[in-house]
């Protein structure tokens, strides 16, 4: 038979020690930088091209009627089906959608769950 | 009518909030030996192939990352290898490092997690929790390098999507430290540690004319003395670069397949050192045109659970015409129905886990004892506890009858 464990050590080492869980929803721990959250339009530098409802993988994005922009289209961001893979930041060829550091966005009402500017 | 004569059924449903995968095994018992093992796939069918002929090549990139949660990076970064060999175009020295990097990192974090399933399952709970405390570390590397804990989206057709900076890079390499000498003293435990030998030493063997003759893949074929490894034997992205040694152990038993994952994760761990100090200098994408002209193209990657195959063909459209999976679980159903075979009831979980499966969690046992036709119906949790409960009361003898051998 082999000889007694390897554990007992640490755990005398562990006893002092607080517990490693983050008692989350009273210590927020900042997401990193670049972290792939909810997502913020700029509709001054939007130019309605679709690109990023084209490329979405999920669907989130649908495009609407809108006066403002050049090509009279806008993207309307349904983030209660969001993957936050990030591609539309990505293929956005005028840098108007980021994703930010925001991460609860748990909500009662699905029709909330929408970015419309 | 006596009790035995009964044929019990207790039907635990697929929805059983504790059951993690569907999976549906027989069992054919005497006492507490197992004979045979059928087992029934199919339960998470999602249709994931045929939704891909409906989506763009750039939507297919973060579906197929959905495939797995665990080894998304593997499965995203072999298909966007399928693809760029497709459309043939190649990926920037930088990107593939990348890449490579990324994989390394998630096949520490796979190896680690399923080192704590493992201890979970043979009712060693707090080497399970100090695993998984450890594991933040190289979650928290993988968050930070691509913006998320599990699905990492960072592989794009034709490179990667994020750039590694120099501080970053720091960072990386101080977590790396860490879980070198985390890993170092999980490797000791289980050499050490009774808990661990009672339970693994000797069960579940394979030889190795089985696993060969049953095509066991990655790990799973390692423990088992056969020397595959397809990023040594077909090299894709740097792994014709990166020096690393192939981990083989040849006494066929779940021992050795811990032991394959911990050597495992001291090489990853160099391999990212080596890595992230030799990353070259430039692009790390390129430009790719969204039409993709006839094709097909067959392609594969060491995943952490061992080797992941895509095929994708391609019409000349947007939208590939077909695209095939075969995942290294599957590879490896039948290996694990041969390891089950003679051992005990007892010892189902900790087999069945040793293959690492990814959709192949048991969800309902069906049990058949061939002498009473008596049939029940067990869950993965209850057979977790059972298997425990059993080997506090009958440990003694059956480990001092294995250590005999």
């Amino acid at each position: 038979m082999p000889l007694p464990g390897a554990m007992e050590k640490e755990l005398i080492k562990l006893i002092a020690k607080k517990p490693a869980t983050e008692m989350y929803p009273f210590i927020k721990v900042e997401p990193p930088e670049g972290y792939r959250g909810k997502i913020s339009f700029d509709i001054e530098k939007c130019i309605g091209c679709g690109l990023c409802a084209k490329d979405c993988p999920a669907g989130a994005i649908e495009m609407v009627e809108d006066e403002r922009t050049k090509l009279k289209k806008r993207p309307k961001f349904i983030y209660s089906r969001c993957l936050f893979c990030a591609q539309c930041e990505e293929s956005c060829p005028r840098k108007a959608i980021k994703l930010t550091k925001e991460f609860e966005l748990a909500d009662y009402n699905k029709e909330a769950m929408v970015i419309d500017v | 009518m006596s009790v035995e004569k009964r044929i019990f059924k207790i039907p635990v449903g697929p929805q059983h909030p504790a059951l993690k995968e569907f999976e549906h095994f027989v069992f054919t018992v005497d006492g507490e030996r197992v004979i045979d093992v059928g087992f029934r796939i199919g339960y998470t069918h999602r249709g994931i192939e045929k939704l891909a002929e409906s989506k763009t090549y750039i939507q297919n990139l973060y579906l197929c990352e959905r495939i797995c949660g665990i080894c998304s990076a593997a499965h995203q970064g072999c298909y966007a290898q399928t693809v760029e060999e497709l459309a043939d175009i190649t990926a920037p020295p930088r990107g593939t490092y990348i890449r490579t990097l990324i994989w390394e990192l998630e096949r520490i974090h796979s190896h680690l997690l399923w080192l704590g399933v493992a201890a979970h399952e043979i009712g060693f709970d707090t080497l399970f929790m100090l695993v998984w405390r450890d594991r933040e570390v190289v979650m928290d590397l993988l968050e930070m390098i691509s913006g998320n804990r599990v699905n990492y989206a960072m592989s794009t057709i034709g490179g990667v999507r994020r750039d590694i900076s120099d501080e970053l890079k720091h960072k990386i390499l101080k977590g790396l430290d860490i879980l070198e000498e985390r890993t170092k003293y999980y490797k000791e435990v289980c050499m050490k540690e009774q808990t661990i030998l009672a339970r693994a030493a000797n069960v579940g063997i394979l030889t190795r004319e089985q696993a060969l003759k049953l095509n066991a893949v990655g790990p799973t074929a390692r423990a088992s003395g056969v020397d595959v490894d397809l990023r040594r034997d077909d090299p894709y992205g740097a792994y014709d670069e990166v020096p690393f040694n192939v981990i083989v152990y040849d006494t066929c038993d779940v021992l050795a397949r811990v032991l394959v994952r911990v050597d495992e994760t001291f090489e990853c761990i160099n391999m990212c050192r080596w890595l992230l100090e030799n990353l070259p200098e430039g692009d790390i994408r390129t430009k790719f045109a969204r039409k993709i002209a006839e094709n097909e193209v067959v392609g594969r990657v060491e995943a952490p659970r061992g080797e992941l195959f895509y095929y994708i063909k391609s019409n000349g459209t947007d939208k590939p015409e077909r695209l095939k999976v075969r995942t290294p679980t599957l590879a490896n159903i039948l290996p694990v129905c041969e390891m089950l075979k003679g051992g005990y009831i007892a010892d189902i979980p900790i087999v069945l886990a040793g293959i690492d499966p990814c959709f192949a969690c048991m969800d309902r046992a069906l049990f058949i004892d061939e002498n009473s036709e008596k049939k029940w119906v067990w869950s993965r949790e209850q057979l977790r506890i059972y298997s425990i409960k059993w080997y506090k009361e009958h440990g003694n003898e059956v480990v001092r009858e294995r250590w005999k051998q």
